[in-house]
């Protein structure tokens, strides 16, 4: 129990996928100039990602690994090269089934969601984190925690972005650093305060 | 020159300045700032993505009067997804040390938006010698930013240029140090905000 803690606790503070990995970047960018579709953008995300974690560790675990068919006759088979190319068709999937679902389920949930959902397949943290799990020899419930981790870190900063650009509207911001620029320089700010639970071990 | 006609000229020129990709699309961030410690891995990722981008933009170029409206992205993903893999394959055959520092970075080459918008909003439209200087306009004007983001990082952070030491022995002798800051992600984002705030003055372009 206390490794997951520790895992997840990592995934969400320490090695966040957005400031210490830059992924989900362009997404975080374009849409965290609203509170309100930020939260949303960030719940979908969290969601798919625990989602697509477990789902991909299956996929590499019994089809692409070195190995990995043995099951099926073919001891010597190595799949591995066709990683990136299985897992965005898995996670485009996903996220098409999922929003079927959801459709079907709560419609409240899906016009909240609204176009964020379809977007989230080419969002690079949700790859990056099936190709992280694959890298870090994962196993599958410390796949799931971490891909729900990761989320919540992406969620995080996400939200706390939008907070402070939505403060930043009464500021006087250089003309030029206005938009991109000032956002670049906030995510570094951001991205310097959770570093500082790089110490914490639990 | 035939080839290089004004018009053509201005789709190879224009996305290195006045409409570059990272700081006025705001597009393909995402991996770009991760491989910005030194510059050695800054050219690697730039030589990657100008070989994926030139050759999916001509590609789906080609394929654009035969590729069916609704199933464009798929289409799209799958020509830029075997093209990655390709570029990742060649670089662990002949650059395994770098291949290993660049880690995940060459396979999200296929989410980086600035590969798929640039097939979605040129390559569609466009016959494929200009879709190629699209391309190839495109990725260099990423990795532009992209190697001068590492410029700075490496200077600040390690004192060398291109793995080359160029702060001076007696600097660090006097109390000179490097800057922590700059080898960690927080450096990278604080570089590239100044970079893009230079470069709007530069551009004269506002943003609201």
């Amino acid at each position: 129990m206390e490794h997951y803690i520790s895992l997840i606790t990592k995934a969400i503070f320490v090695e966040n996928i957005l400031l210490a990995y830059f992924l989900g970047m362009c997404s975080f960018l374009a849409i965290s100039k609203k509170v309100n579709t930020s939260i949303g953008l960030g719940f979908a995300v969290t969601f798919v990602l625990t989602i697509t974690a477990p789902a991909n560790w299956a996929i590499n675990h019994y089809f692409l690994k070195k190995g990995a068919l043995e099951w099926a006759g073919f001891p010597d088979v190595d799949l591995s090269f066709l990683d990136v190319i299985v897992f965005i068709a898995v996670i485009a999937a996903l996220v098409q089934l999922v929003e079927m679902i959801i459709d079907r389920f709560s419609q409240t949930l899906y016009i909240n969601l609204g176009i964020f959902l379809p977007l989230i397949a080419v969002n690079c943290s949700i790859l990056g984190g099936s190709i992280f799990l694959v890298e870090r020899d994962y196993t599958f419930i410390e796949s799931t925690v971490f891909g729900f981790g990761s989320g919540l870190g992406w969620f995080l900063a996400i939200a706390s972005m939008a907070s402070i650009r939505y403060r930043l509207r009464y500021s006087n911001v250089p003309i030029k650093l206005r938009g991109l620029g000032i956002t670049m320089l906030l995510t570094g700010l951001i991205s310097m305060a959770f570093m500082a639970f790089s110490g914490i071990d639990l | 020159m035939a080839l290089l006609n004004k018009k053509s000229k201005a789709v190879l020129s224009d996305p290195l300045m006045n409409n570059n990709p990272i700081t006025l699309q705001v597009l393909g961030i995402c991996s770009a700032l991760a491989v910005t410690i030194r510059m050695d891995t800054a050219v690697v990722m730039t030589l990657a993505v100008v070989v994926v981008m030139s050759i999916s933009n001509t590609v789906i170029s080609l394929l654009r009067n035969y590729i069916p409206g609704k199933v464009r992205i798929i289409v799209q993903l799958s020509i830029i997804a075997s093209l990655v893999i390709l570029t990742d394959q060649f670089l662990k055959a002949y650059m395994y040390d770098m291949s290993k520092q660049l880690t995940v970075f060459v396979a999200l080459i296929i989410t980086n938006c600035i590969v798929m918008g640039r097939a979605e909003a040129f390559a569609m439209q466009n016959s494929p010698w200009r879709s190629f200087l699209d391309g190839l306009g495109n990725a260099l004007g990423y990795g532009m930013i992209l190697i001068g983001v590492a410029f700075f990082r490496e200077l600040l952070g390690s004192g060398t240029i291109y793995n080359f030491q160029v702060i001076p022995d007696s600097f660090y002798s006097a109390g000179y140090e490097n800057m922590g800051l700059m080898v960690l992600s927080p450096g990278a984002f604080i570089i590239l905000g100044l970079i893009v705030w230079v470069h709007r003055i530069a551009a004269k372009i506002e943003e609201d």
